[in-house]
C-alpha cells in the first residue's frame, strides 16, 4: 500500500463513531480459539519453545510476552482501545488511577526538579508529592486553580511538569486547555491532565496539546465499580519510560480486571449518554430548589467556568457539588442520610449513583482553616449520577431536601 | 426496593443490595459450592448451591422485577431453562409450539421431548385459528416466540393468552428477542417467560445462561423442584456477568433497536434486497400487532432476502467487515448469518422450506456499533452481488 492510501486508511479509520470504536478498538479481529471476546490470560509467565527462542527473543526485541509484570496480550488491546478513545496511539494501563499519577511522575521527574500543581487536584495526588517526592528532591509548587498568571510566576528553570485536573473534585471547575498549553511550551514544560471527571467522550486533552492525559479508569472507564485500574495516554515515544517503570515498580492490572475493563468500555459512550444527561438534569433541578444556595455544574450557565467548559467539552459528565442553604454540616448529613436511591460513598463514574459530603468522606481530619482554604464548605454534597432512570433520580432528591 | 421505580433504575438496584457485612456497593461473588448450616436438620437460608446461591439468588431478583414477575430462575444456558419448562409436563401430554422458533428449541421439542412420550404440534402462532385447532385434550403448554426466530414474526401474546386460558394451557413465551424492555409478557397473561439471558440480557457475548421468570408462587414452586432435581443452574461468575449486563439493558436495547430501524430502511431502499422482515415497518404483516405490544422499539434483529443464489448470499455473509460470521444474538457486536446453513441447519430440510427459512434469507443481529459504519458495512459487502 502506498503510503497516500495508508493516510486515507487512518483517515477512514478516525472517522469511525465512538460506539464501533468502544465496541472493535484494538481488538483483533479474528481471536484466539475463534471466540468473539478476548480470553483472560491468567498465566504468571510465557513459554518459550526452546533456548535459541530466548536468545532471538533477547536480540532481536521482538514483541512477546514474557512474565505478566511485563505485559499480558489483553493488556494490549485494552490499552490499544483507551488510546483510540482518546485519538491516540498507545496508552499505559497501571493497577489503580493512584499508581498511573505516581508512574508518570516517576518516570519523568529527577532529584531538583520541580512541579507545578493547580491547587484543586485531587488531595492524594497532591499529598504523594508533598509527602513522597519531596523526599527524593522533587518540590511541588501549588498555585490557584486557573490563574495562569500564578503559574507563570511560579515556573523557574526547574521546573519539569505543569499538572491539573479537569474539571476538578469537587468544585468542577474547568481549565482552559490552549491557555495551559501555551503556558508549558512557551518554557519548554511538559503538561499533564487528569480527565477523570471528563472523560474522553467529553474531552479529549491531548487534541491541545497537552501532553500526558491521566484516568482513573475506574470511574467512568471501567464504569460498573467492580474494579480499580488508571492509566496515561500520550504519544508513543513519551510513554516507553513510563512503561519500562511499569515493568520495574510491578503495578499492573489483574488480568479479571483486564476484562472488566475491556467489557466495561463497550458500552462506554451509552453510558456517558446518559451520565451526561443525568448531570445536567439534577443539576438544572437543584438549582431551581428552594433549599439549595449553590450547585457546581460546569453544564450550567451559572458555573464559573461555564464558558470554557462549553468550549471545550462535548458534555458535562454525571458528577455535581452543591450547597444545602442555611444548614450546618449535620443537617447536610441529615439530606445525605434521607437519600434512598444513590448510596453513600466515595468514588463515581459507575452505573450506580453515589453520593458524599467531602467534608465527612474526604476531609473529616482536616481542619476548619485548611477546608476554608480548599473550599470544602460544611454544606457541600456531592452526587456522582449513575445511569437510573432520571426522574426516579430527581425524585428522591426531591424527598431527600423535603425538611 | 419497590417496583414503582422505573425501569433502569431497577436494573441496577433490585437484587443488587448493598453488601451489610463490607458495605460493597457490588455484592461479592459467591463461589462456595456448600454452606455452613446453623444445626444437624437446622437450614440456613443456603445449603448447597446448586439449590441455590446468592449471587444467582441476586441476579433472579433483578430478572423477576424486569419482567414485573415474581419470581426468576436461572440456568446453565437458554435451552435448559427451556427443557425445564417442557418437563412440567408428563407422558402422553401434548405441546403446541410456533412454527417461527429458534432451531434448537425445535430440535429439543422433536428429538428429545418425543422420548418421553410428549406429543408435539407446530402450527403458525400469527395465526389464531391454526393455532386453536392444533390445541387438543391432552395439550398442556403452548410454546410461542416474539419476534419469531428467523423470519421476525409477531405473535399476539395478549390473544394467546386469551386461547391458553380457555384451553387451561400454560401459555410459555419465549421472549429472548424483545427483552423486558421492549415487552412484558406476563403482564400480557403469559404464564412463563423465557429467555436466553445469552443474548440481550447478558449482552456481552461472554456468557451462556437462560432464565424462566413466571408471576405465581405454585408456578416457581414446580419448576424450583426440576430445576433442582436436575441441577442445570446458572455457574456465580455467569450470574455476576449477567447482573453486570442488565444495568446497561435498556439503554443498550434503545440504541440497538434505533440503529436497526435505519438499517432496515436502508436496506428496504436497495433493489439487490428482495425484501426485509423487521416488525418496525410498515408493510411487515406484524407491524400494527407489534405497535401494540412492543413499547417504543421493535427489536434489533433483522432478517432480509436478497436476490441471489446460495453461493452469493455465502460470499456476503462472509465478506462483512464489522459485522461478524458467527451465530448467537443480541450483543454489542454485531453479527451477521445465513440461517439455513447456521442457526436453522438443526431443522429438518423440508420443515425449513415449509416454514420459509429459504437459503438467501440472511439474519442480522444488529449490535452497538454506529449506524454510518455498519450501513458502510453492509453497502461494501453487498457491492459483490449485483
Amino acid at each position: 500500500m502506498s503510503s497516500e492510501s495508508d493516510a486515507r486508511g487512518q483517515e477512514k479509520r478516525k472517522a469511525k463513531g465512538p460506539s464501533t470504536d468502544a465496541v472493535h478498538a484494538g481488538e483483533a479481529r479474528q481471536k484466539l480459539g475463534d471466540s468473539i471476546t478476548d480470553p483472560i490470560f491468567c498465566a504468571s509467565t510465557y513459554t518459550f519453545a526452546d533456548t535459541q527462542s530466548v536468545i532471538d527473543y533477547i536480540e532481536q526485541h521482538q514483541q512477546r510476552e514474557e512474565y505478566g509484570r511485563y505485559g499480558n496480550p489483553s493488556q494490549r488491546v485494552v490499552e490499544r482501545k483507551l488510546a483510540t478513545l482518546e485519538g491516540a496511539e498507545q496508552s499505559v494501563l497501571f493497577a489503580s488511577g493512584m499508581s498511573a499519577i505516581v508512574g508518570l511522575l516517576m518516570a519523568k521527574l529527577n532529584a531538583g526538579d520541580e512541579v507545578i500543581f493547580f491547587d484543586e487536584c485531587y488531595h492524594r495526588s497532591r499529598e504523594f508529592c508533598s509527602k513522597h517526592l519531596a523526599r527524593f528532591g522533587v518540590m511541588t509548587r501549588q498555585v490557584e486553580t486557573g490563574d495562569f498568571a500564578a503559574m507563570s510566576s511560579a515556573i523557574n528553570d526547574k521546573t519539569r511538569m505543569l499538572v491539573s485536573e479537569s474539571p476538578t473534585n469537587p468544585h468542577l471547575s474547568c481549565i482552559d486547555l490552549d491557555q495551559f498549553v501555551e503556558l508549558g511550551s512557551q518554557f519548554g514544560i511538559e503538561t499533564m491532565i487528569d480527565a477523570t471527571l471528563a472523560t474522553p467522550y467529553n474531552l479529549q486533552p491531548l487534541k491541545f496539546g497537552v501532553d500526558y492525559v491521566v484516568h482513573s479508569a475506574t470511574k467512568y472507564l471501567g464504569g460498573h465499580n467492580d474494579l480499580l485500574a488508571g492509566v496515561i495516554i500520550a504519544e508513543p515515544d513519551k510513554l516507553a519510560d513510563i512503561q519500562n517503570l511499569r515493568g520495574i515498580m510491578g503495578a499492573v492490572t489483574s488480568p479479571h480486571n483486564i476484562y472488566l475493563l475491556e467489557r466495561g468500555l463497550k458500552t462506554f459512550e451509552l453510558r456517558m449518554q446518559r451520565h451526561n444527561a443525568n448531570g445536567q438534569a439534577v443539576a438544572e433541578f437543584l438549582e431551581s430548589h428552594p433549599r439549595v444556595e449553590r450547585v457546581y455544574y460546569p453544564g450550567l450557565p451559572s458555573h464559573r467556568d461555564h464558558e470554557i467548559a462549553e468550549r471545550t467539552m462535548s458534555g458535562f459528565g454525571g458528577l455535581i457539588t452543591f450547597q444545602v442553604k442555611d444548614a450546618d454540616w449535620r443537617a447536610t448529613a441529615d439530606v445525605v442520610d434521607r437519600v434512598q436511591l444513590a448510596r453513600i460513598a466515595p468514588s463515581l463514574g459507575g452505573v450506580e449513583s453515589l453520593i458524599e459530603q467531602p467534608l465527612v468522606m474526604s476531609y473529616y481530619e482536616a481542619s476548619p482553616e485548611d477546608r476554608a482554604k480548599w473550599g470544602i464548605r460544611d454544606n457541600m454534597i456531592r452526587i456522582a449520577c449513575g445511569i437510573e432512570n432520571t426522574e426516579d433520580l430527581i425524585a428522591d432528591l426531591e424527598q431527600a431536601l423535603e425538611r | 426496593m419497590t417496583n414503582d421505580l422505573k425501569f433502569s433504575t431497577r436494573a441496577i438496584h433490585v437484587g443488587n443490595v448493598r453488601d451489610p457485612q463490607t458495605g460493597a456497593v457490588v455484592p461479592p461473588v459467591h463461589f462456595a459450592s456448600t454452606f455452613v448450616q446453623p444445626g444437624a436438620g437446622e437450614w440456613g437460608r443456603f445449603d448447597y448451591s446448586r439449590s441455590g446461591n446468592p449471587t444467582r439468588d441476586n441476579v433472579e431478583q433483578t430478572l423477576a422485577s424486569l419482567e414485573n414477575g415474581t419470581h426468576a430462575l436461572a440456568f446453565s444456558t437458554g435451552m435448559a431453562a427451556i427443557h425445564c419448562a417442557t418437563m412440567l409436563l408428563s407422558q402422553g401430554d401434548h405441546i403446541v409450539a410456533g412454527t417461527d422458533i429458534y432451531g434448537g428449541t425445535y430440535r429439543l421439542l422433536h428429538k428429545i421431548v418425543t422420548r418421553s412420550g410428549i406429543d408435539v404440534t407446530l402450527a403458525p402462532a400469527t395465526d389464531l385459528q391454526q393455532l386453536a385447532s392444533a390445541i387438543k385434550p391432552q395439550t398442556k403448554l403452548l410454546w410461542i416466540e416474539s419476534p419469531g426466530n428467523p423470519l421476525m414474526t409477531i405473535t399476539d401474546i395478549a390473544a394467546c393468552a386469551e386461547l391458553a386460558r380457555q384451553h387451561d394451557v400454560l401459555l410459555a413465551v419465549d421472549s429472548t428477542f424483545a427483552t423486558p424492555v421492549l415487552t412484558q409478557p406476563l403482564e400480557l397473561g403469559a404464564d412463563i417467560v423465557m429467555h436466553s439471558a445469552t443474548k440481550y440480557l447478558g449482552g456481552h457475548s461472554d456468557l451462556v445462561g437462560g432464565a424462566l421468570i413466571v408471576k405465581n408462587e405454585e408456578l416457581r414452586e414446580r419448576l424450583y423442584f426440576i430445576q433442582n432435581a436436575t441441577g442445570a443452574v446458572l455457574s456465580p461468575v455467569d450470574s455476576f456477568l449477567l447482573a453486570r449486563g442488565l444495568k446497561t439493558l435498556e439503554i443498550r436495547v434503545r440504541q440497538q433497536c434505533q440503529t436497526t430501524a435505519s438499517l432496515a430502511e436502508f436496506l428496504q431502499a436497495d433493489s439487490r434486497v428482495r425484501r426485509v422482515l423487521y416488525p418496525g415497518l410498515p408493510d411487515h404483516p406484524g407491524h400494527a400487532t407489534a405497535v401494540r405490544q412492543m413499547q417504543d422499539g421493535f427489536g434489533a434483529m433483522l432478517s432480509l432476502e436478497i436476490n441471489a443464489d446460495f453461493a452469493a448470499v455465502k460470499r456476503m455473509v462472509e465478506s462483512t467487515k464489522l459485522f461478524q460470521l458467527a451465530v448467537s444474538l443480541g450483543a454489542v457486536e454485531s453479527l451477521i448469518e445465513q440461517p439455513a446453513s447456521m442457526s436453522h441447519a438443526s431443522y429438518d430440510v423440508d420443515d425449513r422450506a415449509k416454514h420459509g427459512i429459504s437459503d438467501s434469507l440472511v439474519r442480522l443481529s444488529v449490535g452497538l456499533e454506529h449506524v454510518d459504519d455498519l450501513r458502510d458495512d453492509l453497502e461494501q459487502a453487498m457491492a459483490g452481488i449485483d
